[in-house]
């Protein structure tokens, strides 16, 4: 077999020579280039060109730290490494001049820094380990994300990759490696938190000479992004999860099923199979061992329903994506008719570590029966959004408060959104819960893929109900009977409710739906499409209560049961309300208190967003 | 093969490994609803009708695609299940026109019929309702989808014809529908009017378009013959009410030939004692006889068969 | 060879692109999303000569191209946008950016300006939620949005 490590040794020397010059990294994830880091890119760029500058400009993935992006990193051969964020095309021309050129580190500017040889610069910049967003942290999964540069294989080796995968074809049988998996407890990061290594098994045993490996890329989950941010900063990890999957279960072929909102991931996929190829590391008698592994990337066509792993196999075989019924399962009877695996972005991307640092490394950390570390995605009415994977059974409240920094604009956390539409929300007195597959579960939420939405005392959990109903009744695939008939009267009950015209019994027929549902839909999604409702009746039922029977949303959201008012103490007779209503709705002298005729009003919220002395109320 | 021993309802049965559950519950007489399932012909599974109780299992599991085991423990009709059933006949009915009075297949539909046996009305959820506009194009095929369940069984008599497939899925969710090559009317599509889907429909939303309005499904006999206009043979019901002849229907879709256009108009034609020898047409003014296409305006539809089977 | 008998370059990519998969397992799907980047979207023409090549009904390839939102049988704009009403963009006011890009274009969801300058779509989630309200256009995201910068992005595409 042919050794990779002499030239892993050349690609860190290279590394180590690369250090010896000014590095600027930026941020390019889906994230960082929406918050304008392309635009940081041009700038910096077109001045290394033009002043033809001794400056290595590179890009990276996300780094997690979605709520300073645009982030650009300096690296002085002579300096610790310094973080910055929220930065625009002149800023970063600014930090260009006085840090990667003059070694002036641009304090004002500065996120974080990473000490070198236990030294650092200002000591008022926050250490990046120390960090609150950081501190309670462990990278595993995403180890690479953000520190190489996703492009390039040499990298990727240089870091230690392709080691799992040539260990498991030097010294490892089918069964060992399978053995090492479940050994890890690692569960599948995409839902429903199956045991890997037993999947794996299933596969193995089944009997056949073709056999398939699937990644599923279709990451539909609204909130969450710790799929993408994986393929666009680390694919190699992905990839060498596969063939290693290929391996033990004896597959020489494998589909990555990426959702189409994702070009920039199957850029990078297909850049970094095509580097694989060239590096005798994917396709025929990879590193001599005369294991043959094909990957092939399938782009999918927007439909949240090819998540459910047999309506993506449908879906590459170029059918509806509708889901099968099971058994049989697709360990039996997948792809083709074939014995296929399928596991998603996460749980291949965490295989690699696996394999090189063992299975008990892996399993040190987490719960009892959720081992490892899981990647959550931080949104919503957060302080600090972002990208953080933690150790599994850390408490809600420690993501929330301690990495994400808690609510924005000091207002009162209410809930938080746990594993998307398939998911449920969790109020306060839970946030002690450990977040693990089966606490979760048990409150009537799931891990899902690690979406994490965070919502505040103005977020209505009706609204919330209806919003993922909508969801799910949108992308409901339409094959069975309850998930296609039942969620679109689920979504009108609510839309009814959030209307103000509740029924008093509306409560109950959600309830006798859900029911229903849960128990006789076809697929997963089905089955869990009534979470969300459940999980709010659950623990707001007095908001629901509150609409039906009292007309009210205390949240304010749902315009139709708000009133809007005029503090005659707080107004001031400006007159901006009065400008800028679009039905006339408001009167009043100058200097004197204003009105809002209530008949008139069509509750559109512009008048509030102009008041600039707090007086207009809704309610 | 080995045997499974199971129970029912609390009878044992014992049925050969990898038999559905819905099969070992016919065998002992239980009753259990069915609208996507139709032996041999239909990948089941999606109308979720047939669900039953099974100890120790989590959900409810369609009964059409579950197989046996051993020592498994069913109930067909325990509350958990009516309620299911029920739930999702309520859910069927709520997007179904509620014209029974009127439907060609009234007597004779399983939506009604489980409805009637389920104490379901129809008004448990008002809300919306499909608004198609019924496909009245063509003399042979009338078909209302608001009236459709979308059991699939239609789709898959087309499908089992060679280069028909006239009909599929389209659109998801609660726009599911079934249509044809941009959904348009029968008449712009490839059908040729077989009526296999006719056959299978087990409520009114695709019916003979000659039968309407001349009898309810009870007042009707049927007699059995076998086609004799081409070597195939195929078996026609031919449908009779107070001993006059009023239609031809497909007797077995699931079985054996396409059950033409030609067949069943012919038969149609052979069994009506008030039939002529030959077709006369009023041609200016005066009878003349013509060919059998050309009186029954089918010329067309075979020039669309033979070009298919080109 | 007279050049009025040149095949028209679409057709001849259409060509080129069924010679390719011809004979595929599982082909329909990226040949639909190829023949939609020849057309920008999904000519009839070019579906019954994809029925014709790749053996597969006509009503099936109509079941396919109506179940993924991808696929369009009408022409569309030159600029797509899509507006994310995610979950953290619905948090954070996607509702009132969606309202204001409707306003400014005068057309609604899934529907195309006369002169085929912009189509609007809705869609559930775009992954970048952390920067959220996010609309992308064409391949390009914008995030943190107010619905005051609307007409400004709107105005970088032609």
């Amino acid at each position: 077999m042919i050794s990779l490590a002499e030239k892993r040794k050349e690609y860190q020397n290279r590394l180590v020579e690369k250090a010896k010059k000014t590095v600027i990294v930026v941020g390019m994830g889906t994230c960082g280039i929406a918050a304008g880091g392309d635009k940081v890119w041009q700038a910096l760029e077109n001045a290394v060109k033009n002043k033809n500058l001794d400056i290595e400009l590179v890009y990276s993935g996300c780094i997690g730290l979605c709520y300073v992006e645009p982030i650009m990193e300096v690296h002085r051969p002579d300096m610790p490494r310094v973080i910055y964020g929220n930065v625009n095309g002149e800023t970063a021309l600014k930090i260009l001049e006085e840090h990667a050129l003059n070694g002036k580190v641009v304090s004002d500017l500065a996120v974080a820094q990473d000490p070198k040889e236990g030294k650092t610069v200002l000591p008022e910049i926050p250490i990046l380990n120390e960090m609150p967003f950081y501190k309670k942290q462990v990278k595993t999964a995403i180890a690479n994300c953000g520190i190489i540069n996703p492009d390039s294989i040499e990298e990727y080796i240089a870091y230690g990759g392709y080691e799992a995968l040539e260990k498991v074809l030097s010294s490892m049988s089918q069964t060992q490696v399978i053995e090492e998996v479940k050994k890890s407890g690692l569960r599948g990061r995409g839902g429903g938190g199956f045991p890997t290594g037993l999947k794996w098994e299933f596969a193995y045993k089944s009997p056949g000479d073709k056999k398939y490996v699937i990644c599923n890329a279709d990451e539909g989950d609204p909130g969450a992004f710790m799929d993408r941010s994986v393929l666009e900063g680390d694919p190699h990890a992905v990839l060498e999860g596969m063939a290693i999957c290929g391996y033990a279960i004896g597959a020489d072929e494998g589909y990555i099923y990426v959702r189409a909102e994702y070009p920039l991931a199957i850029k990078r996929l297909e850049n970094a199979i095509a580097q694989a190829e060239k590096a005798g590391l994917l396709g025929e008698n990879i590193l001599g061992s005369g294991f043959n592994f094909k990957l092939r990337i399938k782009a999918g066509a927007g439909a949240f329903v090819c998540g459910e792993e047999t309506a993506l196999i449908n879906s590459i075989e170029g059918k509806r994506g509708m889901p099968r019924v099971r058994p049989p399962f697709p360990a039996q009877s997948g792809l083709w008719n074939k014995p296929t695996n399928n596991n998603n972005v996460e749980t291949y991307a965490n295989i690699p570590g696996i394999i090189r640092k063992g299975a008990d490394w892996f399993a040190g950390m987490g719960t009892e029966k959720s081992k490892g570390s899981k990647v959550f995605a931080l949104t919503g009415k957060v302080n600090r959004t972002g990208l953080a994977e933690v150790p599994i059974g850390i408490t809600i409240r420690e993501i929330i408060f301690d990495i994400a920094g808690g609510i924005q604009n000091n207002k009162k956390f209410k809930a938080v959104q746990i594993g998307g539409p398939s998911g449920g929300c969790i109020p306060e007195e839970y946030l002690d819960t450990p977040v693990d597959y089966d606490s979760l579960t048990a409150l009537g939420a799931m891990m899902g893929s690690g979406g994490l939405v965070v919502m505040d005392e103005t977020t209505c959990m009706v609204d919330v109900a209806r919003f993922f109903l909508n969801f799910t009744q949108k992308e409901s695939c339409g094959k069975c009977t309850p998930c296609r008939e039942g969620t679109k009267r689920m979504l009108e009950i609510l839309n009814r409710i959030c209307d103000g015209k509740g029924k008093p019994e509306d409560i109950d027929t959600l309830e006798r739906l859900s029911n229903v549902i849960k128990s006789t839909a076809l697929c997963g999604l089905g089955q869990s499409a009534p979470n969300p409702v459940l999980a709010t009746l659950r623990y707001f039922r007095n908001e629901y209560e509150d609409h039906i029977h009292n007309k009210k949303c205390t949240a304010g959201v749902c315009t139709a049961l708000l009133e809007y008012k005029i503090d005659p103490d707080k107004c001031k007779g400006c007159g901006a309300c009065k400008k800028v209503c679009p039905v006339g709705a408001i009167s009043g002298e100058k200097k004197e208190a204003h009105e809002i005729d209530a008949g008139k009003c069509i509750k559109c919220g512009s008048c509030i967003e102009k008041c600039k002395f707090d007086a207009i109320i809704k309610g | 093969m080995s045997n499974v021993t199971l129970t029912i309802n609390g009878r044992q049965v014992t049925v050969p490994a990898g038999t559905t559950v819905l099969e070992a519950a016919e065998k002992i007489g239980a009753f259990i609803p069915t609208f996507c399932y139709e032996k041999d012909l239909t990948a089941p599974g999606a109308c979720r009708i047939c669900v039953v109780e099974i100890e120790g299992w989590r959900n409810l599991p369609a009964s059409c695609v579950t197989a046996v085991a051993d020592g498994m423990v069913v109930h067909t009709e325990s509350p958990a299940v009516v309620e299911a059933r029920k739930t999702i006949l309520e859910l069927l009915v709520a997007n179904h026109p509620l014209d029974c009075m009127t439907c060609e297949k009234s007597g004779n539909c399983k939506l009604q019929d489980y409805a009637y046996r389920y104490g379901v009305t129809g008004t448990a959820f008002a809300g919306e309702k499909h608004a198609y506009r019924p496909d009245d194009s063509n003399p042979y095929i009338y078909r209302d989808l608001n009236k459709c369940i979308l059991c699939g069984k239609c789709v898959a008599a087309c499908n089992a014809v060679q280069e028909r497939s006239v009909i599929n899925f389209a659109y998801r969710g609660f726009n599911t529908k079934i249509a044809t090559f941009l959904d348009t009317d029968l008449k712009d599509s490839e059908c040729v009017y077989c009526n296999r889907c006719v056959a299978v429909c087990p409520v009114g939303a695709i019916v003979d378009k000659t039968m309407m309005g001349k009898g309810r499904t009870w007042e009707l006999e049927k007699k059995q013959v076998t086609c004799t206009f081409c070597a195939a043979g195929c078996a026609f019901d031919v449908n009779y009410k107070n001993g006059k002849v009023v239609g031809v229907t497909a007797a077995n879709a699931a079985a054996g030939r396409p059950l033409c256009l030609k067949g069943r108009l012919g038969v149609n034609l052979l069994y009506n004692p008030d039939c002529p020898e030959k077709p006369l047409i009023k041609k200016d003014g005066e009878f003349t006889e013509v060919s059998w296409e050309e009186a029954l305006g089918i010329a067309q539809l075979l020039e669309k068969i033979n070009a298919l089977t080109k | 060879m007279c050049c009025c008998e040149k095949k028209d370059p679409k057709q001849e990519a259409l060509e080129a692109l069924l010679a390719k998969y011809k004979g595929q397992k599982g082909a329909l799907i990226p040949v639909l999303q190829q023949t939609q980047d020849i057309y920008g979207y999904l000519p009839k023409e070019a579906l019954q000569q994809i029925s014709r090549e790749l053996k597969i009904p006509l009503s099936e390839i109509f079941g396919v191209c109506t179940f993924y939102a991808q696929f369009h049988l009408s022409p569309r704009g030159r600029n797509i946008i899509r507006v994310c009403l995610g979950t953290a963009c619905h948090v954070r006011g996607g509702a009132k950016i969606f309202e204001r890009v409707q306003q400014e274009l005068g057309i609604k969801d899934g529907e195309t300006t006369e002169d085929l300058r912009f189509t609007i779509e809705s869609v559930a989630c775009i992954g970048a939620c952390g920067l959220a309200p996010v609309i992308m256009v064409n391949d390009d995201t914008h995030g943190r949005l107010t619905p005051d910068q609307i007409p400004d992005i709107l105005a970088q595409y032609e």
